[in-house]
């Protein structure tokens, strides 16, 4: 392990056994005893009487998952490693074996220094106890000391501005604050290496805003983070690497641009896709004018264009109109809009392209899903549904007009520039 | 140099202990969460704590002493059963809560890394506090029907031990057990209610045949339970056979079990820790 390697991992593979219904078990509700029971009750008479010896024994009840098959990477110390990946890929079975939440069935990591593992914001909070309370609680959970949770005491409830509710139980609280209250905590921790699982992904979009600005911050004061996130504009933004899992192994490994291409590049010729369906295709998308070249930021001051092609098959008469729906990283709805000029749009190969103006959206990520809806006279199909199958982040330009000497955050989905007319009275 | 942690397949043991020692301010902070949480929204708070053991003192002192005619040690009746009291509401206390313990807690246990063991551990807090309330109690009790302790009293904290020693081991055991088979859940209540005719809370083990004694012993508690009255009053009644109604092999015997139940209950929770988070 070379002297800069913080985390080594070889070879790591975890199985789990997945024990079905018809043996009346499931994950998470325990067994009874009596099934264990009756179950070597029969395999010793079945084994007595030399027969029936396959029934009841774990073959047919138990089967075997392997979540994780053979992963093996290195990170150095300073740096911010992009897990990235389709749900099912391992991206959550490895944050757990590297948080020590479960062992591995084989394999081996290697990790110096100090780790604090966020895979959940609030993990621990008792809905009784007061916001002081579950501060020293919440933190004593991540691995700080009482000192240095009193040390930081102010700044975490200042970050969390809940200082009015501090000594009323969180049960009362809203979810917004529960959740500011929650990540304040783990904003404080000051670990060598921070894991985090999508909890960027929490609370409105200033306190987003706030949370990526620390996160940051963290990560200028030399620790590594691995970060896990389906936010593609975050990992571009934050990380220095990226790892592509895929099927419990690596798929990609390393600058987090060339690695996104490779897992939108897969997903798209449906390698990674799972659903796709078969009557309409996505064959890839991109921003801007040249498919060669998709960007991943736009400047608010440009019109840009969002493009995709999709291939349509067995469309029996019906008439198939491309729709786009843009989110923000927050999970708001900006626009959800559809071409208005499309018919008899049959089988054969097709390219959408929208065009959105400039000066319309506000400054941060966003997140692109394609929608292919057949017609036929009086019905439809949803054909094609591909969420987040485009990820880009709107640039503010300097020096923005609108805003003088003021620098803070811009609330709003949009931020467009209408007209105003402003005139002196007499 | 910074310490490197080294996990690999069934061989995340090293350092164990010390992640224990390390982790101790947690194990405050969940025995302090337990406490405060138990008696929010009650309204008469922690009275509880003093009327259970005060209650069923009354019912035990009327049932045993007053219709059963069992023999008092030479010392009132209800001091009698509250000295027994003290260490089996400790143990039925601590066994109880331990047993939901890490099936409660589930939460952390899927999202955090810590020494498992704090988890059952830590729910002795409540006892603890329990125990603190009836000990207080008991001096009251004491000092009204006016029964002097003597230095035998000094032995308490070691007597305290003993019963922090028998309630863990069938507590880590039990509460390991529960991640796997829920049955736990039915089986706990009845073998604490069970555990309450079956030890001498009740009555004192001098109403058990002196042949049966050594045999009694087999139950744990019974030695715990003698030692705590030994200790309490034994000292003012040395003339009679209260300090001969467990023999000193009796005691043994006792401590012996609870060794080995401690040695199982720890062997089977670390055999088991690493499976929770994927089993609960």
């Amino acid at each position: 392990m070379a002297s800069d390697t913080v985390i080594h991992v070889e070879h790591l593979a975890k199985r789990y056994l997945i024990q079905h219904q018809s043996a009346g078990v499931k994950k998470g509700t325990g067994k009874m005893l009596s099934e264990r029971v009756q179950a070597s009750a029969k395999g010793l008479l079945g084994g007595f009487f030399g027969r029936n010896k396959d029934i009841e024994t774990g073959k047919s009840t138990t089967e075997e998952f392997w979540a994780l098959k053979d992963v093996s990477f290195d990170v150095k110390r300073g740096e911010v490693l992009g897990i990235v990946g389709r749900n099912g890929a391992g991206k959550s079975t490895l944050l757990k074996l590297l948080s020590r939440i479960t062992d591995p069935t084989r394999g081996e990591i290697r990790i110096k220094g100090r780790v604090a593992s966020l895979l959940e914001v609030g993990t621990g909070f008792h809905p009784e106890l007061t916001g002081r309370e579950n501060v020293f609680l919440n933190g004593a959970i991540l691995g700080m000391s009482r000192e240095q949770i009193r040390s930081k005491f102010d700044e975490i409830v200042a970050f969390a501005e809940i200082e009015k509710f501090l000594d009323t139980p969180v049960k009362y609280y809203s979810s917004g604050m529960y959740v500011r209250l929650a990540f304040a905590v783990a904003a404080h921790l000051e670990p060598d290496i921070l894991i985090v699982d999508e909890v960027l992904a929490v609370g409105d979009m200033a306190f987003q805003k706030k949370c990526l600005a620390s996160m940051e911050a963290t990560t200028k004061q030399g620790r590594t983070v691995l970060l896990v996130s389906h936010n593609m504009p975050t990992v571009l933004s934050l990380c220095t690497r990226a790892v592509l899992l895929s099927g419990g192994v690596v798929a990609a490994e390393g600058a987090p641009a060339s690695v996104l291409e490779t897992y939108q590049s897969a997903y798209r010729a449906g390698s990674l896709s799972s659903d796709s369906s078969k009557d309409c295709r996505l064959l890839r998308t991109w921003i801007g004018e040249d498919p060669a070249t998709s960007q991943s930021g736009v400047p608010m001051s440009t019109a840009f264009e969002i493009q995709f092609e999709y291939e349509v098959q067995n469309a029996r008469g019906r008439n198939f109109v491309p729709y786009i729906q843009v989110d923000t990283d927050g999970g708001q709805c900006v626009f959800h809009v559809n071409s208005e000029d499309v018919s008899d749009a049959g089988d054969g190969r097709w390219r959408a392209s929208c065009t959105v103006p400039a000066w319309l959206l506000n400054a941060g990520g966003h997140h692109v899903t394609i929608v292919v809806v057949g017609f036929s006279s009086n019905s439809y199909d949803i054909c094609l549904h591909e969420p987040t199958a485009l990820s880009f982040t709107v640039m503010e330009d300097t020096p923005h007009p609108g805003r003088y000497a003021y620098a803070g955050h811009v609330p709003g989905a949009i931020w467009p520039r209408l007209d105003w007319k402003v005139s002196k009275l007499d | 140099m910074e310490n490197e942690i080294i996990i690999r397949a069934g061989r995340s043991e090293s350092g164990y202990w010390r992640d224990i020692w390390r982790y101790r301010e947690l194990f405050g902070f969940l025995a302090w969460r337990d406490i405060i949480v138990r008696y929010k929204q009650t309204v008469a708070g922690s009275a509880w704590a003093l009327l259970r053991p005060l209650l069923t003192t009354l019912v035990f002192t009327v049932l045993f002493g007053r219709m059963g005619k069992f023999p008092s040690d030479g010392v009132p009746y209800p001091v009698l059963v509250l000295a027994g009291m003290l260490p089996w509401q400790f143990f039925s206390n601590a066994i109880s809560a331990s047993t939901h313990s890490l099936v409660n807690n589930n939460s952390l246990i899927s999202k955090v890394y810590f020494p498992r063991l704090l988890i059952p551990a830590s729910t002795f807090g409540v006892a603890l506090v329990d125990f603190a309330i009836t000990l207080v109690i008991l001096a009251g009790m004491m000092a009204w029907y006016q029964v002097m302790p003597t230095w035998r009293l000094l032995c308490l904290p070691i007597f305290t031990l003993l019963a922090v020693a028998a309630a863990l081991g069938p507590g880590l055991l039990i509460s390991a057990l529960m991640v796997e088979y829920r049955d736990f859940k039915h089986i706990v209540p009845f073998l604490v209610q069970f555990g309450t005719y079956v030890s001498p809370v009740g009555f004192s083990t001098s109403a058990v045949p002196e042949q049966w004694r050594l045999l009694y012993a087999c139950n744990p508690v019974v030695g715990v339970i003698e030692g705590f009255r030994w200790c309490i009053y034994g000292g003012l009644t040395a003339n009679t056979q209260t300090t001969s109604s467990l023999p000193m092999e009796g005691f043994l015997i006792s401590c012996g079990i609870v060794i080995f139940l401690l040695i199982l209950g720890l062997w089977y929770f670390r055999r088991t820790e690493k499976t929770f988070a994927d089993l609960i």
